[in-house]
């Protein structure tokens, strides 16, 4: 009997996680009159900007909202890759687009819509007075970079080429926000990070510009993804995000323009 | 011609039947993550990938690095434990709190916490800067240190169990025997409690391997000082998912390797 | 000399223990008493393992109140056992010397010899595990007499032992004992321990000694109900009136007086053995003759032991009398606990004597 019982509950739950998981890539001919969702993958770095344009987004259009996942966008690439259903697809840099366009996963070429461009930053005050680039290379100077593997990092090695400065940071971190931590709390006396971080991150440190700097450049691409559930809400998103709105949008938070 | 002895059977009594059922899921959802790691791996690329600089450096230090923390946690956790079961410490319930913090916070929460405390900004960074020239982030003790906070509880409670289980009963015959407290814990304490000192030092042992948050929030990066191998797995699945999964099962490799060499065979000591 | 002179007070919330023991070197004293009536309290103080509320201990010149247990020089040996798991029988025996600072082969010398004279020399390399329970509280004896204590403390040490296993070492225990003139305290629930290994018996009841002296005269003529049940003897208390007792509520029990005067307080007591039981009120030559109800039966050997209780309306103080009747006597009476019966003992087996005041 409880055998029974505990097998009926087991199929039960196996029926609904299946619902849950298929329920997102359902059959997309029934969307005429349903409330839309446009689900749009980005990069950490585009939290504040996205969330900005997403919201006049949904103004713009009754009816539509517009759901974000933030994260790396290797990792994003990866659940792309491997299913996850999205409509839009924003990668920090054409690495990693490239994961998701071979494997032949967008709807059309990518389009680069902002660039990114490399800043020092320093705790308040600047205590080490780093203002070059060389001057990170100093011995009694923490610098604290992102590694190569992750776009911030390709390009700090690009530069540490084209000027033929060798750093010896004391850590490569994996992301660009743990570059940005160790700065706010002053362990590091300076790091590497995106103009757009320093904006980001207010009072809490302070940023220096070389010139250096627009020599090594990441950019941004943005795709519509194939088979995306709302595909048309996607390209008026990309529009969106491309055209003056984004633009402005973009800059603000201290992007370079594409 | 000898009769071999057939083992009696137990018939109606002992685990109900229905216990399979969640119990194959519940071991279904630990192994089968592993199974799908060993699916996925690169077994052409194999063993560039494991005997590349960066590969070599992350395990050996992964190994230095977890298995000083782990002698750290017996030291020091082992008296903890002792005083919390058999101390009669002041406001023992929030004592043990405060030390089962380490098991509620997410690892980076904890990296930071030191990062706040021992770091530059903090106001031991600052002493330990002023009086002795020491900074600790970004040097292998830093790993050590964020591998030991997140490690401690495991030992900590799985020892302060084994010694209230045990009682003090043995303690107290040693002491009209005329054992002093000191060679009483040495000859009786320590022996009786040691299955449970092994299951617990095993624990930490793998939390120490396997930990990742604290380390990279605390210590940061750097390959052969600070780059342990989960750090350099998250890493190299920015560019290189083949050597993450490689890296990934190495790890899985020696886990399974101490708990088989050290797992201890249930409480043998205390028949 | 007096080896211990200690004087226990324990205050708890249901009783304060409050009692005094001497001994002399060599005596073994045996504590009787109920259980909760402090027995194990008192055992933990003198080994040093309880912090008692007031009192003092001395053992020969020596003041040990404050002594911690590992310096005091006090053995134990308890129900259980307890050696240590993970030591062979040797190395639990020659542990109390080598805590000592006895070294290694002298210590093992020594437990050698201790294993020898307690029969248990075979079992030098075996682990608890391996042994039976007498062997076990063998090798604990051996191992609690090791360091040489001043007073040996033994906590029942005959109890969680097998009907086989306990008389061995009962004479064990009174043959080392009295050879090393080893000065010991006894607590025990048995009468035949106490007749075998003690000197002197002191009672305990709810913290306090209530009978006191050499063991046989305690328990011969025991002065209150819990000795006189642990004696195995029925007991009824009164004030001696001619030739007879006289009880609270004025019923008189007839016996041999036994040294005591008129008018002073006394019990007379008496064996089950020599109680006849009778379905109905026997007529004829005046005995004593005592109405009881059937509370409960237990069997004593060959005999059946019946237990009274008062009956509504009759005297209370036939509570607790014991009656010892053959089974085929037991199957003729055909009664079941809640009958009433007449309990009915010759005046010649009561033996009526004093006891020491309130």
């Amino acid at each position: 009997m409880r055998i029974r019982a505990l097998a009926a509950i087991g199929a039960a739950s196996a029926l609904l996680l299946t619902a849950c998981a298929s329920g997102a890539t359902a059959a997309p001919a029934t969307q005429a009159a349903a409330p839309q969702t446009l689900t749009v993958l980005a990069a950490a770095s585009l939290t504040e900007t996205f969330n900005a344009l997403g919201k006049q987004f949904e103004t713009d259009h009754p009816g539509v909202s517009v759901k974000f996942n933030y994260a790396g966008s290797s990792d994003l690439a990866q659940q792309i890759v491997n299913g996850a259903p999205a409509d839009v697809f924003a990668a920090a840099s054409d690495a990693t687009m490239k994961t998701v366009t071979d494997a032949d996963l967008t709807a059309a070429k990518p389009v680069t819509f902002a660039k990114n461009v490399l800043q020092i930053a320093t705790p308040p005050g600047n205590p080490k007075k780093i203002a070059t680039f060389a001057d990170l290379a100093k011995p009694d100077v923490k610098v604290v970079v992102c590694a190569p593997q992750v776009p911030c990092g390709a390009a700090e090695q690009k530069i540490e080429k084209a000027t033929g400065t060798a750093l010896k940071p004391v850590s490569q971190e994996s992301d660009v926000k743990s570059v940005l931590s160790k700065v706010e709390t002053g362990d590091a006396d300076a790091g590497l990070v995106y103009v757009t971080d320093v904006n980001s991150a207010g009072d809490k440190v302070q940023g220096v510009n070389f010139p250096e700097a627009s020599q090594a450049s990441t950019n941004y691409p943005i795709a519509v993804l194939k088979n995306a559930p709302a595909g048309d809400l996607a390209n008026q998103f990309l529009t969106t995000v491309t055209g003056e709105q984004g633009l402005k949008a973009l800059e603000q938070a201290g992007f370079a323009k594409p | 011609m000898t009769t071999t002895r057939q083992p009696v059977t137990r018939r109606g009594v002992g685990l109900p039947r229905v216990l399979w059922v969640p119990a194959a899921l519940a071991f279904a959802i630990i192994a089968l993550p592993v199974v799908g790691l060993v699916l996925k791996a690169n077994w052409a690329r194999m063993p560039e990938l494991l005997v590349s600089d960066s590969a070599l450096d992350a395990l050996r230090l992964s190994l230095e690095t977890a298995a000083i923390s782990t002698a750290l946690c017996i030291v020091l956790g082992g008296p903890l434990a002792a005083v919390l079961a058999r101390g009669n410490p002041p406001a023992l319930p929030i004592l043990r709190s405060v030390v089962l913090l380490p098991l509620v916070l997410p690892p980076v929460v904890g990296g930071l916490a030191l990062l706040y405390l021992v770091g530059r900004s903090g106001f031991v960074g600052k002493a330990l800067d002023l009086w002795f020239g020491i900074t600790v982030p970004f040097t292998t003790a830093a790993v050590v240190l964020a591998q030991t906070f997140v490690a401690l509880p495991f030992l900590v409670v799985s020892l302060e169990g084994a010694l209230r289980t045990a009682g003090q009963r043995y303690e107290a015959v040693a002491a009209t025997l005329g054992a002093s407290p000191t060679l009483a814990f040495r000859r009786i304490t320590v022996p009786l409690v040691l299955p449970g000192l092994a299951s617990g030092t095993v624990l930490a042992f793998a939390r120490c391997l396997g930990e990742f948050g604290a380390t990279t929030a605390f210590a940061g990066s750097l390959q052969g000082t600070t780059r342990t191998l989960p750090l350099l797995v998250y890493l190299e699945r920015e560019t290189d998912v083949d050597a993450a999964v490689a890296l990934s099962l190495v790890l899985v490799v020696v886990a399974v390797a101490v708990i088989a060499v050290t797992r201890p065979r249930g409480s043998e000591g205390l028949s | 000399m007096t080896a211990l002179d200690a004087r226990v007070v324990v205050r708890r919330p249901t009783f304060t223990l409050d009692v005094t023991i001497t001994a002399t070197p060599g005596e073994v004293i045996a504590v009787l008493g109920p259980n909760g009536a402090g027995k194990s309290t008192l055992l933990g103080v003198l080994a040093g393992l309880l912090r008692p509320s007031e009192g003092h201990m001395r053992l020969g010149d020596a003041d040990v109140t404050d002594v911690p247990p590992h310096r005091r020089g006090v053995g134990l040996l308890a129900q259980q056992a307890l050696l240590f798991p993970h030591m062979t029988a040797l190395a639990n025996v020659a542990f109390g010397p080598r805590a000592h600072g006895v070294p290694r082969r002298a210590a093992e010398e020594r437990a050698r010899e201790l294993l020898t004279a307690v029969d248990a020399a075979a079992l030098e390399g075996r682990r608890p595990a391996q042994m039976s329970g007498g062997q076990q509280q063998r090798v604990a004896l051996a191992r609690a007499l090791a360091p040489d204590p001043d007073l040996l403390l033994l906590d029942e040490p005959l109890a969680a032992l097998d009907v086989d296993a306990a008389p061995a070492l009962r004479s064990l225990l009174r043959r080392i004992v009295r050879d090393r003139k080893q000065t010991a305290l006894l607590v025990t629930h048995s009468a035949l321990d106490a007749l075998v290994l003690a000197d002197r018996v002191v009672v305990l009841t709810e913290g306090r000694a209530v009978e006191a002296g050499p063991a046989r005269d305690v328990l011969a003529r025991p002065r209150s109900p819990f000795t006189a049940r642990i004696a195995g003897l029925d007991l009824v208390p009164g004030v001696v009136t001619g030739d007879a007792l006289r009880t609270a509520d004025g019923a008189t029990v007839a016996g041999r007086i036994d040294g005591v005067a008129d008018g002073e307080p006394g019990v007379a007591v008496f064996p089950p053995a020599a109680v006849a039981v009778y379905a109905e009120k026997p007529s004829g030559s005046p005995r004593n003759v005592l109405p009881v109800r059937l509370a409960a039966l237990e069997p004593v050997g060959d005999l059946v032991r019946l237990r009274a209780v008062a009956r509504p309306g009759g005297p209370l103080w036939v509570d607790g009398l014991a009656a010892d009747v053959t089974a085929a006597a037991m199957a003729e009476l055909m009664v079941e606990p809640g009958a009433d019966l007449w309990f009915v003992v010759k005046a010649a087996e009561v033996a009526i004597h004093g006891v020491r005041g309130s």
